[in-house]
């Protein structure tokens, strides 16, 4: 296959990334696929940390603090992430290094964390974008000693005389190996290996703590030594069935969620004999025919995240506090910083029920003709000590959206001549065969804008 | 589940696929072996206090432990010489000598976690505490194979939004606050339904069909809970409360003989580290005049024997007060049931031990699952062994 249709190319810019505009599309529509694929690629090289000043007043150890001191800190911990949140859904929605921060999303859920320390987020979120598209041996080293992995795993109680094995079962169920391919045994013994690794309270800093590690011999999958933790991922990483679970993960989020064992072992041979490298892994399956392939087109649902985002890109929204972002996420059950456990967000048909459904159909045409909505949302459980305090019971805050739709900006990209042929094309992803005339023919007679409207509002925008 | 029964659920079952749910007859879901009965799942969020909820008064470590966070013992409402209520629980006192309350203590499961969103997982997935299981236990019901179970208003959560215990793999409950609001918004034009265009494509199995069979769904659920619910004026006295409101709803629901089998509701706000009292307090009174009005609503409508009511919290709270006038995450904690054919009412186990403590924490006597096993096997009458993920939970003598 040599180039592209339009279909294929927005393909590509749906799952590697959040869409495409009208105007980029007709310019990469005559182009060879390495080359499209290529500048996808080249576009990433070029991106932005997030580098948001907390201004957090030297923060003193717990028992040190006030009441009063420890609630304010709480309020500030967590307006921070949402801030963390809410900048990293506008860069998302902005950026041209879409490839970037797709795969920082995968790994947002696939090394799924919860802190409360808005400092660590921030920093386990820039090692996932900056390593994004590295070795994954790099990325998972430097997660595992980020204080914020190492907090939630509970890795900073895991020392010599009593070990903790919660980072260790994860570490091997969850972000390498998966189930069955371990014993408990393993589990005990790798956590020893992790023994000591910790960081120093109230800073970013990993720290090897001698004094609480255990230098005695482990025997770990067949083999015995004195392990440390990087020992014990190199042996996880030397088990093939490793590159095959990453890559089982990777070809549900960016290929289609029905596994395709011969490509996902394709995929595999290729991550395990490049040790690991992320990056032309990702470009092995952005050029291969495969992806490409009608079955593949069109079949996933979007994520709420890449709902809102891909929503906002397209018609270049604003909203009127950035607080809206928390909120619709919030209502469609995704929201950044917030997975629901270390598995992350379980993803496809999970993301539907009757109540996110409304939502996700009525919310496009709310913000399109810049009305208002409510949305409701269930309080985060980590959020009670506050719902606790307030004096009122308030357990549903009602929410309202504004936003504005920036029509002028988005229909100067459009074709005056478009059809609405080229109108559902461009916004429907999944096929749809026959179906096709008989929608062209129930969109009642009106303007594009109006036509448009209608379409965001269809079961299939929802796909991708 | 009796071969019987699984005979003809499995039977109606597959020929049900070929019909659209909603245009099953209505006679089709209510007749099972083990009679129409519903569940109530009320959820206290944030981890409700345990013991100062059924208060060990007969206990002195429990008055070593919280020196001042203690309720004193002629404040509390006695239930037997050992426990008794907190005393803003008055009115439940009837009810519980009515013989429609059971509590059961030490409600648990083996190594327990002491974060809230994760032992929340827990409870509403009904995994161990070292597995991750994307759907609800609920939703797992409603993924098996019983008659009624193809609709969303099967199990209905009084919300705006639906909670992860009502989510299955292909079904899933409905949130619905307001019935009359669900019903207008599901007949606005962004909800515009190509009648047949829809149907067709509800019958793929792919995700795009997946979305038209909720859109479907949702639509002719939010009518028939509209309609149904519209015939059933409730003029029992609740509270003055969102709690109260919210159980009135539900039991306008059920007096108005909608086909629901599973109902959740949730009340939120006991995560007390600091000044406890007042605040748990405010909130048990908010609890117990909200089910004992929505009981008595039940009763006088004759539904109070074919219902169950069961109230948890995804843990109980350490047995030391702490220094700020409250307590920290715990573990095992009391369970609720209300109804009235209970198999045990009153006190089911033991006071918890709080001499032989886990790091300073109630060590669980029942795990959490032997509930859940109980009630969808001799209540909703399924085979829990197909929701509780093949593990065999014994059963209890709750019903």
């Amino acid at each position: 296959m040599e180039r592209l249709s339009m279909r294929q190319i927005q393909h590509l810019y749906a799952r590697a990334g959040f869409g495409i505009t009208y105007k980029d599309l007709q310019q990469l529509k005559n182009k060879p696929l390495l080359t499209v694929v290529k500048e996808l690629f080249e576009k990433s090289n070029d991106y932005s940390l997030i580098d948001l000043d907390f201004s957090l007043e030297e923060v003193k150890g717990k028992e040190m603090m006030s009441e009063e001191n420890r609630k304010e800190l709480r309020r500030l911990f967590k307006q921070s992430t949402e801030n963390l949140n809410t900048r990293w859904m506008q860069q998302m929605s902005v950026t041209d290094a879409q490839l970037r921060e797709k795969m920082t999303l995968f790994w947002h859920g696939h090394f799924a964390c919860r802190s409360f320390n808005p400092l660590h987020n921030q920093q386990l979120n820039n090692t996932m974008r900056n390593l994004a598209l590295g070795n994954f041996k790099d990325l998972l080293l430097a997660v595992s000693k980020s204080p914020a992995m190492l907090a939630f795993l509970n890795n900073q109680q895991n020392r010599k005389n009593s070990p903790n094995e919660n980072f260790a079962r994860e570490l091997m169920e969850l972000f390498t190996i998966g189930r069955g391919n371990y014993t408990e045994n393993d589990v005990k013994e790798s956590a020893r290996a992790f023994t000591g690794w910790g960081f120093t309270p109230f800073t970013t800093e990993f720290v090897f703590r001698t004094k609480q590690h255990d230098f005695g011999d482990k025997t770990f999958m067949g083999h015995t030594g004195n392990f440390n933790g990087e020992d014990i991922i190199d042996i996880i990483l030397k088990q093939k069935e490793t590159a095959r679970f990453i890559c089982r993960k990777f070809y549900k989020f960016f290929v289609n969620e029905n596994i395709n064992e011969t490509h996902v072992n394709q995929l595999a041979d290729h991550f395990y004999q490049t040790n690991y490298n992320i990056g032309s892994t990702m470009f092995l399956i952005f050029s291969s025919d495969w992806f490409y392939s009608s079955e593949n087109i069109g079949v996933n649902i979007k994520s709420p995240v890449e709902f809102i985002v891909g929503l906002t890109r397209q018609f270049y929204v604003s909203y009127e506090s950035t607080d809206m972002l928390l909120f619709l996420q919030r209502a469609l059950g995704q929201i950044l910083f917030y997975p629901p456990n270390v598995s992350g967000w379980p993803g496809g048909k999970n993301w539907i029920d009757s109540s996110t459904l409304m939502y996700r159909l009525k919310i496009p045409s709310v913000i399109l003709n810049n009305g208002i909505i409510e949305l409701a949302g269930k309080t985060d459980p980590e959020e009670e000590a506050q719902v606790a305090m307030m004096q009122k019971q308030e357990s549903q805050i009602h929410r309202k959206i504004k936003a504005t739709a920036d029509w002028d900006h988005f229909l100067q990209d459009l074709p005056q001549s478009i059809s609405r042929e080229q109108l559902v094309d461009y916004f429907l992803a999944p096929d749809l065969n026959k179906r096709k005339y008989a929608l062209l023919s129930a969109l009642s007679e009106s303007t594009v804008k109006e036509i448009i409207i209608q379409l965001v509002s269809m079961p299939e925008y929802q796909l991708c | 589940m009796k071969r019987r029964d699984f005979i003809r659920n499995t039977a109606l079952a597959s020929g049900a696929l070929m019909i659209p749910s909603f245009l099953k007859p209505f006679e089709l879901m209510a007749a099972e072996s083990i009679g129409f009965k519903r569940l109530v799942i009320i959820q206290l969020s944030g981890g409700n206090d345990g013991l100062n909820t059924v208060v060990p008064f007969g206990d002195d470590l429990y008055y070593q432990k919280r020196p001042s966070l203690g309720i004193d013992t002629d404040e509390v409402i006695k239930l037997t010489t050992l426990q008794g209520l907190n005393p803003a629980m008055g009115s439940l006192r009837e009810i519980y000598d009515q013989g429609w309350m059971s509590i059961l203590n030490g409600v648990g499961y083996p190594n327990p976690d002491r974060s809230h969103f994760r032992s929340m997982d827990i409870w509403q997935t009904a995994s161990g505490s070292n597995e991750y299981i994307s759907t609800g236990w609920i939703g797992r019901y409603l993924d098996s194979n019983c008659v009624e179970c193809k609709s969303p208003h099967t199990a209905i959560e009084v919300d705006d939004s639906l909670s992860l215990a009502l989510k299955g793999i292909s079904n899933k409950g409905i949130a619905v606050r307001n019935s009359d609001q669900l019903y207008r918004t599901t007949r606005e034009p962004f909800f515009k339904l190509e009648a047949d265009d829809a149907k067709q494509n509800m019958l793929s199995e792919d995700n795009l069909g997946y979305l038209y069979k909720t859109m479907i769904e949702t639509y002719s659920s939010a009518k028939y809970i509209n309609d149904t619910a519209k015939r059933y004026k409730n003029t029992f006295s609740y509270p003055i409360s969102a709690f109260a409101n919210e159980l009135k709803t539900v039991a306008t629901f059920i007096n108005s003989g909608l086909s629901t089998r599973v109902y959740y509701v949730s009340l939120s706000g006991f995560d007390t580290h600091v000044a406890q009292r007042g605040q748990q307090n405010r909130l048990l009174k908010v609890y117990s005049d909200g089910v004992a009005a929505f009981i008595h609503d039940l009763k006088q409508a004759n539904n109070l024997d074919d219902t169950l009511i069961m109230t948890f919290s995804e843990f109980g709270r350490r047995v030391s007060q702490n220094a700020s006038g409250g307590t920290d995450h715990g573990t095992a904690n009391n369970l609720f049931l209300f109804g009235g054919k209970l198999k045990k009412p009153g006190i089911y186990n033991e006071s918890p031990d709080l001499k032989t403590l886990d790091n300073g924490d109630l060590k669980f006597q029942i795990d959490f699952r032997n509930v859940y096993a109980t009630v969808l096997d001799k209540w909703l009458g399924v085979d829990s062994g197909l929701i509780l993920n093949n593990k065999r939970f014994n059963p209890l003598t709750i019903v």
